[in-house]
């Protein structure tokens, strides 16, 4: 049975567990609510929490864990040897499952019967055959233990698949049976059920929780497996960033590190200048029409997807960059995509997100040191030099951070605009190429999942997580110790 | 410091330092100050005191022009510093307030040290020509402020780092140092307690040899005690303006009388 | 302070003249301000050389320079070249014979090469054969065949391609731009109004004209809807729980930076985490607009998180009071009455964090959500969501990472769609915030 039918039959059981519970409450009171503890409806929500949340938590959990399971079981099946050089159990552990995926598919358009799909007299040439004509992906030639192995895969996944909804409909019949027989005039149904919606929400806000822990734990697994094929003194220490598809690539990180730093000093070159300026004129010079008219059309650039600054890097910037610097130009420049063309597009990305950023801090600062100030005849721009800024000063300081762990990990703009060489150079106006542009083309390309290439994109997730995570604590802490000062 | 002979301080009474005349102050609609006329008489201290929202703040904030730092605000009229109108054109505001320094509610040192506080005000407006001179303006000004031996030994600290009544001694030093000639108060005291209060009293009382002092207070009994001249406002109107003793022991007007007796306000 | 202070000049210092200290304190105070105004100009005029460049590149996507032929296939010639091994090469050949005569019969002057033709208007053979197989009825009779040019001469017509840049090759040769000049005057190649852009698939690398952005607006509406399913409700709790409930200790203290702090975590860590959490370890398909979609949902809580707790606090603790007062629990007490009070703001951030997602590029990338899987439509609603789809920002990433100008055109194109999406959306949310909003 599929799971959807199984979902739909649990949510039935539920929604009749709601109404049988509001029905029996208003039964034991005999029919006037005013006898009962809760409002009826709060009867009904019970029974069906107790139809619904256990058995969905068994469903959740077995489905979690019977893949893992049989995947254990059946490799511990497999014979020795059967893992070819240079490929690892899991390569072997996805053919199984492609395969029986693909027996599974026959027997559903009827191409197989069930029976055949299960005997052992099945020959790999012809069940392979028959995939490939039926459009199923299949790499390789079926060889017998793979075949036999996805059999018992076959197999032990129906079986695991049938406990499941018998158990699943067990806990949700018990729960519901449970729930009527709970409900009694003197059941505090509200408090069960409100405390029930606590656990509901309080779920919810681990989320957040549970988002960094499966961020940490991914970067992690696959950075280890990563190291472990490739030594962690290389990747630190080589100065050399050349993948290959043969082997022996050279995965270096400081080429990256040095184009993701450059890109980011020069946007930030543009946006904190610019944006910083910009947030003074408008929370201190600028009239409350111009304020309400500028400050809107400087955040439309804060809205803009990063895939239209990069194509503006691409196409627009890139092109009016060599017009200049090109070999038209001064000669600088050998193409479009440069350090210089990144980094200023991702400079104007930037500026709203400092203007506003620092508005707010400059708010922030009390109209009493101003009044301070003018009060001693100082003028405007020494109020703001020497008294404003100096106060709002680590809140800026913060503000640039955040938008320095901006820069450090925008993708498209990089991927597009940047180039795609991975060198140590000092000319801005060579292409480079940065850490989150290799990612994208190290986890995009055809490489193997299993292979160095690929998985030095996790190492390179790891560092730039934890480059921005350190930035961003950082920021944050210095962001919120200043509110605090002027609370 | 302050030895200078008292013949000479009453004498200066008589000398008018500003002017104002026919002045009203709007707030957008609202007609804040209605035709205030009254002349401060030079190196004495006034007071002007009324209910909440009389409009003595407003009126204290147009004598340096605070009021141009907020958009609503219009001023008209005429208000005269030694003959010179402050809304002529021609007036820099910034060399307005320099000549008229201004001491803030709550105390406001800027978040820099106790020196850099009291600098501030010589630094931006150039006064001095070397680190020795600016020294002996800081010391002078926090002399003045009655301060020096309270801070004397930790002039690098910051100046939020005292106390709320050396914070507004520190303030009225900061204001003494740009050697302003006109020196005015919004409710000094309003933010200290007692003791705090009877310093910063003392200081205001040593002020007047040298200064002009306005100070708007809500204290009846601290402008008795500090000032020769009380103005009384009440809704935006200046109702009686006389020396401090006529005005607490015989007014002329019956507002006046029901706001000393404490029957509004 | 010393005697001299005051008495004497020093006294009474005038101020109608203005000294040599104040004069240079305001010429600084008005380069200052100068800078300030720079500063605003500048980022105002990126953000109108951003528009223009946008809409001077994009708009031409939305042109298509078509041919329109009246062509009649007899049943014998569709027998025939039904009997042929190569079936779409025998419809051409029948097409262009017919063209090359339609056009000597309208009398052109220019002396064409009927290559020439082939070379103009590509291939038409499979567009025919698909027309006739589908509406065999039709043989015998005239049909107009609406066919687009071959991307060389659309890109002539549009200016994407210059005269003096062409030289005579197999694939285009300056006669022909003669020929299509003179097609264009005899109102045979017509520009319309491009539909297959707006409403079609990827096509393939050689064939920018057939490419639409359709498939992938499919992709990107069920990604969102996705996103919108999960992200409210999940957001709205979590929002709930730590507002109105949470306790103020370590753990709620703990819960709060991190949600600070997935809100910065750059968007391709969480293409990773898609990657490795929903794909390798839960084995969802890849590139599917559910997949997309989840991501999108735990890059966005934190937005939603974020701007709903804010709506929420902006409820005065009154109304809160005033539910406990008359003896409501603090469960219905929310649920009655701060929820719905908050329920504007809260759906405007939604709103914006949805128009965020629907931006998003690099996470979708890592899934491969990347743009030529949008080939076909998805079949029924199941399929919407788990069949290989693209997005509409991948799709433009795709076509501009092709490294042809026929392509760049489509992707401008694509970004004015995107865009008019994302307008679309924050007007909805200030229409709403306008709508409903109330002050306390």
């Amino acid at each position: 049975m599929p799971v959807i039918w199984l979902v739909l039959i649990v949510l039935a059981l539920g929604a009749g567990g709601y109404v049988l519970g509001r029905s029996r409450a208003l039964g034991s009171a005999g029919g006037d609510s005013r006898k009962l503890h809760s409002l009826p409806n709060y009867y009904g929500s019970n029974v069906a929490i107790k139809t619904l949340v256990p058995s969905f938590l068994v469903l959740a959990i077995w489905l979690i864990a019977q893949p893992i399971f049989v995947s254990s079981q059946i490799s511990g099946q497999l014979p020795d040897g059967i893992v070819p050089e240079g490929s690892s159990v899991g390569l072997v552990m996805a053919e199984v499952r492609r395969t029986a995926d693909g027996i599974g598919a026959l027997v559903a358009n009827g191409t197989m019967s069930a029976d055949m799909a299960a005997s052992a007299q099945v020959d790999p040439v012809d069940l392979t055959a028959r995939l490939q004509e039926a459009g199923q992906v299949v790499t390789s030639a079926i060889t017998q233990p793979i075949l036999q192995a996805a059999q018992s895969y076959r197999a032990m996944n129906a079986t695991g698949g049938m406990a499941m909804t018998a158990l699943v409909l067990l806990i949700a019949l018990g729960g519901l049976v449970y729930g009527l027989r709970e409900t009694a005039p003197q059941f505090r149904a509200r408090n069960v059920v409100e405390g029930s919606v606590r656990v509901l929400l309080i779920a919810a806000a681990s989320l957040a929780i549970l988002t960094t822990i499966g961020i940490v734990l991914s970067l992690l697994f696959n950075t280890v497996e990563f190291f472990r094929i490739y030594p962690a003194s290389d990747f630190f220490g080589s100065l050399t960033w050349s993948p290959s598809f043969q082997g022996n690539s050279q995965l270096g990180i400081w080429p990256l590190l040095w184009g993701t730093l450059y890109i980011s000093i020069i946007a930030l070159t543009v946006a904190v200048p610019i944006g910083l300026f910009a947030a003074i004129y408008l929370s201190e010079y600028a009239s409350k029409a111009v304020r309400s008219t500028a400050k809107p059309l400087l955040e439309i650039l804060a809205g803009i997807p990063t895939i239209v600054y990069g194509l503006f890097a691409l196409l627009t910037v890139g092109p009016m960059l060599m017009r200049v610097f090109g070999d038209e130009g001064i000669g600088w420049m050998q193409s479009g995509t440069a350090v210089m063309t990144a980094g200023l597009v991702m400079g104007i990305m930037l500026i709203p997100f400092v203007s506003s950023l620092s508005d707010d801090i400059i708010n922030a600062v009390p109209q009493a040191m101003r009044d301070g100030s003018l009060g001693l005849g100082a003028t405007k721009s020494e109020t703001i030099r020497q008294v404003v800024l100096p106060a709002a000063l680590p809140g800026i300081v913060g503000a640039i951070l955040l938008a320095a762990s901006r820069a450090i990990g925008e993708t498209m703009i990089v991927v597009l605009g940047a180039g795609a060489a991975a060198r140590l150079s000092m000319n801005p106006f060579d292409a480079m190429t940065t850490v989150t542009a290799k990612i994208v083309s190290q986890l995009t390309g055809d490489s193997d999942f299993a292979s160095p290439e690929a998985l030095v994109a996790f190492a390179l997730g790891m560092t730039l997580f934890v480059i921005t995570l350190g930035l961003n604590v950082f920021a944050l802490y210095i962001v919120r110790k200043y509110r605090e000062q002027y609370e | 410091m302050y030895d200078a002979p008292t013949q000479a301080s009453k004498l200066d009474q008589t000398d008018i330092k500003i002017t104002a005349n026919n002045v009203q102050v709007y707030y957008g609609d609202t007609h804040a100050i209605k035709d205030v006329s009254v002349d401060i008489v030079d190196r004495a201290v006034t007071a002007f005191i009324g209910p909440s929202g009389c409009g003595k703040s407003t009126f204290l904030r147009c004598l340096n022009r605070m009021n141009d730092t907020i958009d609503i605000c219009r001023v008209e009229g005429q208000i005269k510093i030694d003959g010179e109108d402050i809304y002529d054109r021609r007036i820099d505001p910034v060399q307005l307030r320099a000549k008229v320094g201004m001491v803030f509610q709550k105390p406001n040192p800027f978040p820099k040290s106790i020196y850099d506080n009291v600098a501030y005000g010589p630094k931006i407006h150039g006064m001095t020509r070397n680190k020795a001179e600016l020294d002996e303006v800081v010391e002078t000004a926090l002399r003045g402020a009655a301060l020096w031996d309270e801070v004397k030994d930790r002039l690098h600290t910051p100046g939020t780092g005292l106390s709320g009544g050396q914070q507004q001694r520190l303030c009225i030093a900061r204001a003494v140092a740009t050697k302003p000639e006109v020196l005015l108060m919004d409710e000094p005291c309003s933010a200290l307690d007692p003791i705090a209060t009877a310093q910063v009293e003392d200081l205001i009382e040593s002020l007047k040899e040298q200064f002009s002092v306005v100070i708007v207070t809500h204290s009846m009994q601290q402008a008795a005690r500090i000032s020769q001249k009380t103005a009384f406002f009440h809704l935006g109107n200046l109702v009686e303006y006389d020396d401090t003793n006529t005005i607490f022991t015989n007014p002329s007007d019956p507002r006046t009388e029901s706001y000393i007796t404490g029957r509004i306000g | 302070m010393t005697d001299a202070t005051h008495e004497g000049a020093k006294r009474h210092r005038s101020l109608l003249t203005v000294d040599a200290q104040t004069k240079k304190r305001n010429a600084a105070e008005a380069r200052f301000k100068v800078y300030g105004m720079v500063a605003i100009l500048a980022g105002l005029t990126f953000l109108v050389v951003l528009a223009v460049s946008i809409i001077r590149s994009g708009l031409p996507a939305f042109s298509a320079n078509m041919v329109q032929v009246e062509l009649t296939l007899s049943q014998e010639q569709y027998a025939e070249a039904e009997g042929q091994l190569f079936k779409t090469r025998a419809y051409a050949d029948i097409f262009n014979a017919a063209f090359t005569a339609e056009l000597r019969e309208r009398g052109l002057t220019t002396e064409f090469d009927p290559e020439s033709i082939e070379r103009i208007i590509g291939q038409p053979g499979a567009t025919i054969r698909s027309f006739y197989r589908a509406n065999e009825d039709q043989l015998g009779q005239p049909v107009t065949f609406n066919l687009p040019t071959a991307s060389r001469i659309d890109g002539y017509f549009k200016g994407r391609l210059l005269r003096e840049n062409v030289t005579d090759s197999r694939f285009l040769t300056l006669a022909d731009l003669d020929l299509a000049d003179e097609l264009k005057e005899a109102g045979i190649i017509q520009s319309q109004f491009n539909w297959t852009f707006i409403t079609g698939k990827d096509s393939s690398v050689d064939n920018p004209g057939g490419a639409g952005l359709g498939a992938s607006v499919i992709g990107s509406f069920a990604m969102m809807l996705v996103v919108l399913f999960l992200s409210l409700p999940i957001g709205v709790a979590a929002s709930i729980y730590l507002e109105e409930f949470a306790p103020k200790n370590r753990i709620t203290d703990l819960i709060e930076v991190n949600i600070s702090n997935l809100a910065a975590v750059p968007s391709i860590v969480f293409g990773i985490l898609g990657l490795a959490v929903f794909i390798q370890f839960a084995h969802l398909p890849q590139s599917a607009p559910l997949v997309g979609g989840l991501v999108l949902t735990l890059m966005t809580l934190p937005t939603i998180i974020i701007s709903t707790r804010a709506s929420l606090k902006s409820v005065p603790p009154s109304i809160r009071d005033a539910a406990l007062g008359v003896g409501a629990s603090k469960m219905q007490a929310v649920f009655h009455h701060v929820l719905p009070l908050a329920m504007p703001g809260i759906l405007t951030g939604t709103i914006i964090g949805l128009a965020q997602a629907l931006g998003e590029t690099a996470p979708l990338l890592l899934i491969g959500m990347v743009g030529f899987v949008a080939r076909e439509y998805p079949d029924g609603l199941v399929s919407a969501f788990m069949d290989p789809n693209s997005a509409m920002p991948a799709q433009i990433y795709t076509w501009a990472a092709r490294s042809d100008d026929a392509f760049y055109e489509k992707a401008w194109g694509g970004i004015i769609i995107l865009l008019v999406f994302l307008l679309a959306m924050n007007l909805l949310a200030i229409l709403l915030r306008r709508r409903f909003e109330r002050r306390w």
